[in-house]
């Protein structure tokens, strides 16, 4: 389903973010991507959205080398993966709704249609009661929910998720990793970038450690 | 194509909403749009009002044959039958000296002047009309006259016309000048707005694309709302010439009365205001373009 290549990345200013990646995720998989800081964890999951591109070596999404996209091509790949980022980008001035409705605005569901998935998405992460409030309103862990939310009302098939429980309290981290699971067990492929060694233990699944820009171990 | 054109409806809203959000600066925006563009606007109405009335003086050439004041009226007489199987003219009309001298007098400004004097100064006259309307055979027909006998003056009456007519194409190049500089303005008033929009915005812009949006889906509400400002813009210009010729309406009619004449300005007419309200829009649409694509590229 994923499969990085001989994955090289250098940031202008000839920082090298990452060496001669290679790995590959199956289907259904949930995977961490494990590092500390300044491993290349982010790097390696923005190669997959192409919100970066590689600088040498090919990143295959279901079997499209995702580095040799057109521009124009990027919104058709991006809305089949569900994208949760490190700072969850949300949108303050609209209610916990709009926000989840945002990415359904784009796909052209018919109103009635977006409204039912938007609803389902955030009963499946426990927020449907808060549907009107405004993220600001919301805990650290309501709103790394609603950013979950968010990245699944287009019902992807593959979640990505940039250190989803950083900044959080054990319990809300727990809860957060229990939506993935329930997402993981429906078939959903998760990949998600964490340094939290006790999340990784919890899960048993496929661990890529990355040291300074290296795969360490997978 | 449903949920195509489901979404330019969602833009349209959303840019409609906008614009109400805006407030009073939406409606400075449009007041700004519309004077601008009101000024060539009321150029060119006020030109194509003045140059309809000359086309009809124009379109029907006259020519003033005075005869020598010793003439005697015999020699008119026959001067007459002359002209009036001459095949260049349409219309032969004799003026006695009586006649003229009467309507002097009848002419509220001179009248006092004309009672001082002590006998007609004005000889017998001819006008007649010309069935050719090139400057090149009105002229061979004026030399033609002048050589008649008993003709001491000839007057192409309508050489002011023609005059006015190179007057006003001068004055077409002119509003046509002003009116690009003043579009290159209204742009500007929109790409400012917009580029405004996009910045207030830019959050949700990333984000949007981040998570799927196509750049067609982002700009189009700007479109939208570039294209509402410039139609709010063209209908101000178009009120405020309203007005403007209302005003001026009041004073051309009691100028027009002491020459004897009925006149007024007229509005534009309905295709040259729906041509105005349509530039308007299409340059806001410009503007929206041309600020949402730069900043679409500065994001990358």
């Amino acid at each position: 389903m994923i499969s990085f290549s001989g994955v090289c990345k250098r940031y202008p200013g000839g920082k090298d973010a990452l060496q001669g990646i290679s790995f590959g995720v199956e289907a259904g998989t949930f995977a961490f991507v494990a590092g500390h800081s300044g491993a290349g964890k982010s790097t390696l999951l923005k190669l997959i959205p192409a919100i970066e591109r590689p600088t040498s070596g090919t990143v295959l999404v279901n079997g499209q080398n995702v580095g040799a996209l057109r521009r124009s091509a990027l919104p058709y790949l991006r809305r089949n993966l569900g994208l949760v980022f490190q700072d969850q980008k949300l949108l303050y001035d609209r209610t916990v709704y709009d926000n989840v409705m945002l990415p359904l605005a784009f796909s052209g569901h018919a109103p009635r249609e977006a409204g039912r998935r938007a609803r389902a998405a955030l009963d499946k992460v426990g927020l449907l009661a808060r549907e009107r409030a405004n993220p600001i309103q919301l805990s650290g862990g309501e709103q790394q929910r609603l950013a979950i939310a968010r990245a699944v009302v287009n019902r992807p098939a593959i979640l990505i998720a940039d250190e989803p429980t950083a900044n959080l309290d054990a319990a809300s981290a727990a809860d957060i990793l229990g939506i993935f699971a329930a997402f993981n067990q429906v078939g959903v492929t998760l990949i998600v970038a964490t340094h939290d060694e006790a999340v990784i233990s919890r899960y048993a699944g496929c661990v890529l450690r990355l040291a300074a820009g290296r795969l360490a171990a997978s | 194509m449903r949920a195509w054109l489901r979404q330019h409806r969602q833009a349209f809203a959303l840019a409609a909403r906008k614009i109400g959000a805006q407030g009073s600066a939406a409606l400075l925006n449009a007041l700004v749009i519309g004077v601008a563009l009101s000024l060539p606007a009321g150029g060119y109405a006020l030109l194509s009002d003045l140059q309809a009335v000359m086309h009809r003086v124009a379109y029907a050439p006259q020519l003033s044959l005075y005869l020598r004041p010793d003439a005697p009226r015999a020699g008119a007489e026959a001067l007459a039958a002359r002209l009036r199987r001459d095949v260049r003219l349409s219309e032969v009309r004799f003026v006695p000296r009586e006649e003229a001298l009467a309507r002097l007098r009848a002419t509220e400004p001179v009248a006092e002047v004309v009672a001082a004097l002590g006998q007609n100064p004005l000889p017998d006259a001819f006008v007649v009309r010309a069935n050719e309307t090139s400057p090149a055979a009105l002229d061979a027909l004026a030399r033609d006259l002048r050589a008649l006998p008993g003709i001491a003056h000839v007057q192409v009456d309508s050489d002011w016309a023609r005059r006015f007519g190179a007057l006003a194409a001068v004055a077409r190049i002119g509003i046509a000048l002003l009116a690009a500089l003043l579009a290159t303005g209204l742009i500007a008033v929109t790409y400012n707005t917009i580029r405004l929009q996009v910045l207030t915005q830019r959050a949700e812009i990333e984000v949007s694309r981040l998570i799927g949006a196509t750049d067609a889906f982002i700009r189009r509400p700007y479109y939208y709302l570039g294209l509402l400002q410039g139609l709010a813009g063209g209908l101000v210009a178009l009120a405020i010439l309203a007005a403007c010729i209302a005003a001026l309406n009041v004073g051309v009619r009691e100028l027009a009365q002491t020459y004897g004449a009925s006149y007024r300005l007229s509005f534009l007419s309905t295709g040259d205001g729906l041509a105005v309200i349509a530039f308007s829009a299409l340059l806001g649409g410009l503007g929206a373009y041309l600020s949402v694509s730069k900043y679409l590229r500065d994001f990358d």
